[in-house]
């Protein structure tokens, strides 16, 4: 019941937005612009189903594979170096210039090593998405309270225990806000990669419409990419909710 | 520092008093601070020994040193004649800092067990001795809150528990009762004397609070000086039940504490006229 007000409270705006659309698009003559009724017809005949299977679920795959491997290499990095203080204030300026380094700025020498296909866009996508979570485990795992540790020490915990049970919990909060900023990180770059990359995927969709002059079928690309983001981010935010549960309600 | 010191004879003959934990000639510096002095004291198995002093005196340094989480500059620890290097398996220290010392992370019960894997147990037996652990300090009904949707003495019990769990011969504990009401806090008092008694256990608890030390002692360490010795080691000898009101109004109580009391105050305004 409390789910479904809050999904209510959640929709309402969209609904709105989506109906002040409808009715200003209603029998528009624009080609940029048509009307969303027609767009919508298409978007059930471009994407059901063969759209979902030739190009969000690649799409879909390459998001979760290069996130999956951006957040092993962003934890396990973070852990690593928030433990190694000394190797980690030796990495810390160039962590830094990387980070600030715009992602996408590597394309061309990612596309001279990997060429168009499916490497690129994954690695383009593991790389632009571990630098928050790995900041961000970095401080998590820095900001455990001495006590706890002293704690872990006096009860003689292993290594792995204290991982285990109070590093990656401290970090978690700061992991999952990471994460989140590394989710649309991994939209965008999804995007542009699959933009200059062999075909294949909802960005290539878009612009390959855009190129034959087939707007209506753009227009439902960009639907469709924005509530894949949409949908990711509310999968991830049930997922941390599940995880940080004592943080939330600590806070709350 | 040896009996001679106490004023009164043991009502028991101090027949065959096992040494548990021995201190030698322990001194610790902090850079070219010189805290604590040359410290000799032996706790017995099974008692229950109270450190007090003036603040700053080192109190919290030298159970540190006891619990081998800080290395002495000079001297030395051991338990059962093997030195304190690092935190032995038989020691269980309770931090006075309780709502910083439980993972906010962690179940009630999950923070009891935590401790405990590192045994060879199983879950299920780890889970029964948490279990057990939080039941003799009255928390069976919470176990899986967590530790912030506790009280403060709630919590103060849960490390408690947590320290029971883990089956030492040896609690230490920082001013456990400092940051609770009186009430939690004679409560938390009584209960430590109750579990001690039933568990067997050997106590060393640091306080400020004088009649504290001398309600729950065999011997109270008095600390004091620069850089800091000890004192005086006294012998309460208030017998094996204790009882807030009726332990506190004899007169045994009353000059114990004036004892302890002027011993403090003489040390703690040295450079005073
Ligand atoms: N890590 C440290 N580095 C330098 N000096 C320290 C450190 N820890 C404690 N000290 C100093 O050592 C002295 C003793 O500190 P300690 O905390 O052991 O005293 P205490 O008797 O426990 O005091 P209190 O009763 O206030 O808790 C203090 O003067 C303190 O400033
Ligand atoms: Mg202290």
């Amino acid at each position: 019941m409390k789910t479904l007000k809050n999904l209510a409270w959640e929709l309402w705006l969209p609904i709105v937005l989506v109906i002040i659309w409808l009715v200003l698009s209603a029998g528009s003559s624009s080609f940029y612009f048509p009307p969303l009724a027609d767009i919508m017809h298409d978007f059930g005949k471009v994407w059901f189903f063969n759209g979902i299977v030739q190009d969000l679920l690649p799409s879909l795959g390459r998001i979760l594979l290069g996130f999956v491997i951006a957040l092993l290499v962003g934890i396990i990095g973070g852990i690593l170096l928030g433990l190694l203080r000394r190797i980690e204030e030796a990495l810390r300026p160039v962590l830094e210039l990387l980070r600030s380094t715009p992602g996408v700025a590597l394309l061309p020498i990612a596309t001279l090593f990997l060429g168009l296909g499916q490497e690129m866009k994954v690695f383009m996508i593991a790389l632009a998405c571990s630098w928050p979570v790995l900041l961000n485990t970095i401080d998590g795992v820095r900001s455990v309270e001495p006590v706890l540790l002293q704690v872990a020490r006096s009860y003689r915990l292993t290594l792995w225990q204290r991982i285990r049970f109070i590093y990656i919990p401290n970090a978690s909060p700061q992991i999952f806000a990471g994460g989140r900023l590394a989710l649309a990180i991994a939209t965008v770059v999804m995007v542009v990669t699959e933009m200059i990359g062999s075909p294949g995927g909802v960005g290539y969709f878009v612009l390959s419409t855009q190129r034959n002059f087939d707007l209506l079928g753009m227009w439902t690309g960009i639907i469709m990419l924005g509530l894949l983001g949409y949908l990711l981010n509310l999968a991830f935010r049930l997922a941390e909710n599940r995880i940080l549960r004592w943080h939330h309600l600590k806070n709350a | 520092m040896t009996d001679s010191l106490t004023s009164q004879k043991p009502t028991n003959p101090p027949a065959a008093v096992e040494t548990l934990l021995a201190v030698k000639n322990l001194a610790k510096n902090y850079g070219k601070f010189e805290i604590l002095g040359d410290i000799t004291v032996d706790v017995r198995a099974g008692e229950f020994m109270c450190i007090v002093g003036p603040s700053g005196a080192g109190k919290t340094t030298l159970l540190q040193c006891l619990s081998g989480l800080l290395a002495p500059t000079a001297g030395n620890v051991a338990l059962r004649g093997v030195e304190v290097t690092e935190p032995p398996a038989e020691m269980a220290i309770v931090f006075q800092d309780y709502s910083r010392s439980l993972m906010p992370w962690l179940s009630i019960l999950d923070n009891v067990v935590l401790p405990l894997r590192s045994s060879k147990m199983s879950k299920d037996e780890m889970g029964n001795k948490a279990t057990a652990a939080l039941e003799e300090v009255g928390l069976k009904g919470h176990l899986h809150k967590y530790p912030w949707q506790l009280s403060g003495g709630m919590q103060q019990r849960v490390a408690i528990a947590r320290a029971l769990a883990f089956e030492p011969a040896v609690v230490l504990m920082d001013e456990p009762f400092a940051s609770v009401d009186a009430q939690t806090r004679s409560d938390l008092e009584d209960l430590t004397l109750r579990v001690k008694e039933h568990l067997g256990i050997t106590i060393v608890l640091v306080t400020h609070d004088i009649d504290e030390a001398v309600y729950l002692s065999d011997r109270v360490l008095v600390l004091g000086g620069r850089p800091t010795q000890v004192v005086d080691l006294i012998e309460t000898n208030l017998g094996g039940h204790r009882d807030q009101i009726s332990t506190k109004s004899t007169p045994e109580f009353a000059k114990l504490r004036a004892r302890v009391y002027q011993e403090i105050r003489s040390q703690a305004a040295p450079g005073q006229p």
